[in-house]
This record gives C-alpha cells, structure tokens and sequence, in this order.
C-alpha cells in the first residue's frame, strides 16, 4: 500500500478542492469480473482521464483474492470507490455510471461549481 | 398416529442447541439446524444477547465456532456489553472460536454512482466463516443496511440471496430484527426467514417490566407456543418455560423432621418427605414465621443448609424474634449453613425476584427452603403471574429434592381453606394455623388440611409458642366445642379434680369392700364351727347307739346265760321252727 504519501492532505483541505497540486489516491474494491465491476473499472479509467488527468493513481482490489480487505476496509456493496487522497476519506459505491454522483461523491463538485462560476 | 407422523419430522430436521436455558426445552431441542432463524422485537428486549449467547454457548459447550455480524455496535462495544453477563468475547476470539465483523453502515458516507450489489458482505462473511470454521451465525441488526443503502428493492434481493447463501453454507444462523408497526420485523425480514421464527417483548406493565419470548413459527416441528418469562441476568438468557421440567422429578421416601416433633408426629409420625413443599397458611401473627424457623433450624442442625426468602423482615429482626421463641439462628447464619436472602418484593418485577430465588438456590444448593410469605409477591404480579411463578419455583426446587417451606397470609373474612387453592395442587403438606377465638382469648389452633403420601392426623392441635419453640397441645373436643387457651386448661383442671375424686370413691369403695370381706369370713368360721360341733353330737350320738345295741346283746346273752339256759331250749326251738315250717 502505497499510504505513505507527500503530507499534502491538510493543504489539500485548507485550499479549494481540485488544486494543482493535489495527488488523487484512489482504490477500486471488486469482486471477480461481473458486469458490474468491469463497468466500474472501465467508468473510473474514463472518469479520471477526464478530471484528474495526470494527478492520481488508481489500485484495483479484488476482494475474491484479499477478502480479507473487505473487512479491514469496511467494504460492503461491490463495487466501492474509496478515495484514499486527498483526505478525508470518502466511499463510493455503484458502477460509477452517473459521472454527476462521482463528481459529488469524490468532493470534486466543489470544483465545477468553480469553473462554472 | 402423532407419533409416526413425527418421527420423521424429526429426522429430517435437525436441530442446533441454543444452549440458552428453557429455550431448547420450548423449541424442542433448538433451532433449526442449518437455516435461519429470525429474532425479532422491539428496543431493548434482547435480541442482540440471545444472538451473542447461541454463539457463545455454540462456541464452549458444542464446539461449534460462531460468527458475529454486528451492523450497530462495534467490536469493542460488543464485548464490553457482554462481559457484564460472563461472556468473554476477546478470549473466544483468541481461541478462534468467535470471529466478530462489525459492518459500518452509515448513509452519510455513501455515495451511489450506479448499480452495486453487497458481494463484499458475502466476502466478509464468508472469510469470517472460514476463518474460524464456524458452524453459527448471527446477523445483529441486518435491517440497518436499510438505512444505509437507497434501493430497498435491491436490498430485498440481496437479503433473499444472503438467506439462501446462508442455507447452502450449512451454518446455522440467528438474524436480528426490530419490531415493525404491525409486523414482526420493519422490514418484513419474516416473508424470507420463514423456517423458525422467535418473538421477544419487553411490557411494562403496573411498572414492572417482564420480558417474554415467544415461538412464533418453527416449521416442520412441534415447540411450546406460549408467550415464556425470560430473564437477563449474569449467566445470560434465562427462559422459563413453565412445564419445561414436567412432573419427572423423582420422590424420594426419605423423612426430614419440621423441627417440631408433635408436628412430625401429627405426619405420619416421621416429618415431611425430602423434596416435598409445603404451605403453611394462617392469618396474620400465628406463628408462621416460627414453624419456618424451626424446619431451618431443625435442617441447620442435621448439617444441612437452608436458605431462607424474606419478603417482610430483615435478617436481624427474624433471628431476634425467633430468639424469643427459643430458636436461635444467628450460630447457623455464621457457620454457612443459613442464608438469608430479604428483600422487598416491590423491589423489582417477579422475574427477577425468580430469577434471583433460581440463582441462589443454584448457588447455595440448600436442602431446604423457605419463602416467607409468598403472598407478598401478589403485590408486585396478579395472582396469575405469581402461580405460574411458583410452579416454577416449586419445579425446580422438587428437581434438587429441596425440600421448601411457603407461607401464605391469608386475610380474614372467607374460608381460610379457599384463599389458597390456587396454590394448593402444587403443594405436597397443607398446614393451616387459624385463630380460635372464645372467651375473650385468641388461640391458635393448627390442622394439617392435606399431606401427600402420608397417614396424616385428622386433629386439630393447639399451637404454643413459648421460650422453648412451638408446642402442639391436644385440644379438647367437648360439648361446647374445641377448647384452647384458659379454657383449654381449666377443662383439664376440672378433669384432674375429677380424677381425683374418683380415685378417692374407688380406695373408699376398696376398703368398704374389704372390711365386708373380713366380716363375711368372720361369719363363715362361725357357722364352720358350729357345723362341725354338730357333726360331733351326731357322731357321738351314733357311736352311743352302736355301742348300747352291743351292750343289750351281750346283757342277753350274759342273761340267758345266767338262766343257765343251754343248748336243747336252743335245738327245742329249732324243731319247732322246722316244724312249722313244715
């Protein structure tokens, strides 16, 4: 796990969310290869091309192999996005297909709200 | 008919012991095996204790490993909740006979982007189950993920597919529900978890709290349908099932005195039997309390002990009234041999004061016990409640073999021998004490109204306390009635003046007699004598005769001698007479 990362996070929640500088941690929870997660891994790749080019890095888990996870991490609905960075930590559960909810579940509203400003 | 049809019912349904006490008894040896049973009811009532303790009791009596779901108190919540009741969650951990998974589910923190199934709960469940090789599951509380998740139709299913999952892993599982507004559970969990399903309440009624447990629906067996008593105390569940023990208890034909040997006397001469109960009823201040102090004492001084219930009084003032009657029982409550449990009945419901009497007799194991009075209790549950609490009292002290002591108040005005009845099947000896009011004295006066398996007295007997303990008296039946008290013994005064005077005619009679006696033989030597003086004139007189007809017979012969009479005047005479007889 690659937790360890530059102490960005409080400077992360002090200035607007979506800076720059900002490193996006995220980890996807699946299970096996259903319909469902595959869709969620090919939303995410999309999603983050799309908002977070160049600034995060995403882990793929597949709790089949690590269902030990799933309890450690508090994972109940496959699939769940957890956004690890920027903190705090968030939870998102579903294929990731309604890119509005992923944007307000990943606190990255905020932002477009900016832009269209 | 029943039988063959049940039979294999019961094979094909095996059934998982709960190992919580009087359940197994109501549900006919537990839940069933490998399916889910669902525990439903309001806040507060239990639920989430009966789950931990089929798990825990899986875990150290059947070796069978559990697993706990919780979705609404964490881990360390858990544990700390129930260790208050003995279990020691961590230990089990430790030993890998209990995992326990808390499920976070808050709604705030979740976010839905798309279609999403609980695959990870069956994840987690699963490496739970494998990882300590678990044979039980409890699920406590799953409808929360209604809270936290926004398709209750996809939940539904999920649940639907967890239940059946649950099924195929073979584990037998409790599932946790709350009480619904008019349905077993808010989520109507019932239409999935259809094998077996527990209902238990928690009423408050006359503000004494009870809590109830009752089988709703257990398919393809028989179980006691009643609503059950339970209790929640240091040991965990505890259900009352009031003919979980039936009548199998054994009977023994082992006599224990009552500590009043005109008592034993009046049972058939030897006491009561060992395990056998016994009421004693009366009214108010007729020695009740003293006849309980004297089967304790008497039960103290075999080396036995006995535990004494005491709804009124404190210890002190018991063993300082009784000390006035001639008992003392403070060197028993020092040695251990008599314990006294007093407490105000109003204190708490009737549950707790059972389970309390149930804990105590399982800890001190006495061979008698006293419960004084047991009609205090009515003040805290309706007659009802409190037979149906002494049935179970009753069950369980017969099944040690203690033999127990109830007394009963009963109030004036009606029969004494009615006030009871609802008692009185249960109990084995019946001794009323009742007043006898004469004369302007109150006396007390005991009968034995019934006494199982012995030839009891039919008497009644005068009932004395005095410094030296109780007394039975005979009272006597006269004309005027029974006779106690003053009257009692100026009637047996009477009787000794009586006794007395009669004895007096008797040695005046004796020596009349006697000197009658004396007097008619005085009389008798008399005539004797005077017999035997006349049986000597006559004798004489004979002996004068005789002797006078020889003398004339020797003076005519001396005469004709002298006649010089010989022979021929003889022959002359002779021939004569042969002549004319010629």
């Amino acid at each position: 796990m690659t937790k360890a990362t530059r102490g960005r996070a409080p400077r992360a929640k002090a200035e607007a969310p979506g800076a720059a500088s900002e490193f996006w941690n995220l980890r996807l929870y699946v299970a096996g290869q259903t319909p469902k997660c595959v869709a969620a891994i090919r939303n995410l790749n999309r999603f983050c091309e799309e908002h977070l080019a160049g600034k995060y890095r995403i882990e793929v888990v597949d709790l089949l192999e690590n269902p030990r996870l799933a309890r450690d991490d508090q994972i109940l609905a496959i699939p769940t996005l957890v956004r690890k960075l920027p903190e705090p930590l968030r939870k998102i559960i579903g294929d990731l297909s309604n890119t509005e909810r992923v944007l307000v579940g990943l606190d990255l509203r905020p932002q477009a709200d900016a832009g269209s400003e | 008919m029943a039988r063959a049809t049940s039979r294999p019912v019961s094979r094909a349904l095996p059934k998982c012991p709960t190992g919580i006490q009087g359940l197994d008894e109501i549900t006919r040896g537990g839940l069933p095996r490998g399916r889910p049973t669902l525990v439903c009811g309001p806040a507060g009532c239990g639920k989430t204790l009966l789950a931990i303790e089929f798990l825990v009791r899986g875990a150290t009596r059947y070796d069978e490993p559990g697993v706990f779901m919780a979705f609404e108190e964490t881990a360390e919540e858990l544990t700390q909740n129930v260790r208050s009741l003995g279990f020691d969650l961590d230990e089990l951990s430790g030993r890998k006979k209990l995992a326990v998974d808390y499920v976070h589910v808050e709604r705030s923190e979740i976010e839905e982007t798309g279609e999403y199934d609980l695959e990870a709960l069956f994840i987690r469940l699963g490496y739970a189950i494998d990882s300590v090789g678990a044979r039980r599951v409890a699920l406590d509380t799953i409808e929360t993920l209604f809270g936290g998740f926004s398709d209750p139709a996809l939940l539904r299913a999920e649940l639907r597919r967890l239940f059946r999952w649950l099924k195929d892993r073979g584990v037998t599982a409790v599932i946790t529900g709350e009480r619904g507004d008019g349905t077993l559970t808010r989520q109507g969990l019932e239409e999935y978890v259809s094998d077996c399903v527990i209902s238990l309440d928690h009423r408050v009624t006359e503000q004494m709290a009870t809590r109830r447990l009752r089988v709703v629906k257990y398919r393809g067996t028989t179980h006691g349908t009643n609503e059950y008593p339970f209790l929640i105390d240091e040991r965990g569940i505890e259900v009352l099932p009031v003919t979980s023990l039936g009548l199998e208890h054994a009977a023994s034909e082992e006599r224990v005195s009552t500590g009043v040997p005109a008592l034993d006397a009046m049972l058939g001469g030897r006491g009561l039997y060992r395990g056998s109960s016994v009421l004693v009823s009366g009214t108010a201040g007729v020695g009740k309390t003293s006849l309980a102090a004297h089967l304790a004492h008497a039960a103290c001084g075999r080396g036995e002990r006995c535990l004494y219930f005491a709804f009124e009084e404190s210890l002190g003032q018991v063993v300082r009234n009784m000390r006035s009657v001639g008992i003392d029982l403070e060197p028993w409550v020092k040695k251990g041999l008599l314990r006294f449990q007093a407490a105000r009945p109003t204190l708490y419901g009737l549950e707790p004061h059972l389970a309390g009497m149930h804990k105590a007799v399982r800890d001190f194991e006495p061979s008698v016990v006293v419960v004084d009075p047991i009609t205090n209790l009515v003040t805290v549950g309706s007659a009802a409640e409190v037979k149906s609490m002494l049935v179970r009292l009753v069950d369980l002290l017969k099944v040690r073999q203690v033999t127990a002591l109830f007394t009963s108040l009963t109030h004036g005005g009606g029969s004494l021998e009615q006030t009871d009845v609802g008692l009185s099947s249960l109990i084995d000896t019946w001794l009323l004490l009742r007043d006898i009011e004469r004369d302007g004295e109150r006396n007390r006066g005991l009968y034995v109204l019934k006494s199982r398996g012995m030839a009891h007295s039919n008497q009644i007997r005068e009932f004395l306390l005095t410094d030296r303990g109780i007394q039975l008296r005979d009272v006597y039946l006269g004309p005027e009635g029974v006779l106690t008290g003053s009257a009692r013994l100026a009637q047996e005064a009477r009787e000794r003046a009586a006794e007395q005077s009669r004895k007096e005619e008797v040695e005046r009679r004796r020596r009349e007699s006697e000197r009658r006696r004396g007097a008619l033989q005085a009389q008798m030597a008399a005539l004797r004598a005077e017999l035997e003086a006349e049986e000597e004139a006559i004798r004489r007189m004979t002996d004068q005769e005789s002797g006078r007809q020889e003398r004339l017979l020797a003076d005519r012969q001396e005469m004709a001698r002298s006649r010089k009479a010989n022979g021929t005047e003889q022959g002359d005479l002779g021939n004569h007479k042969r002549g004319a007889r010629r």
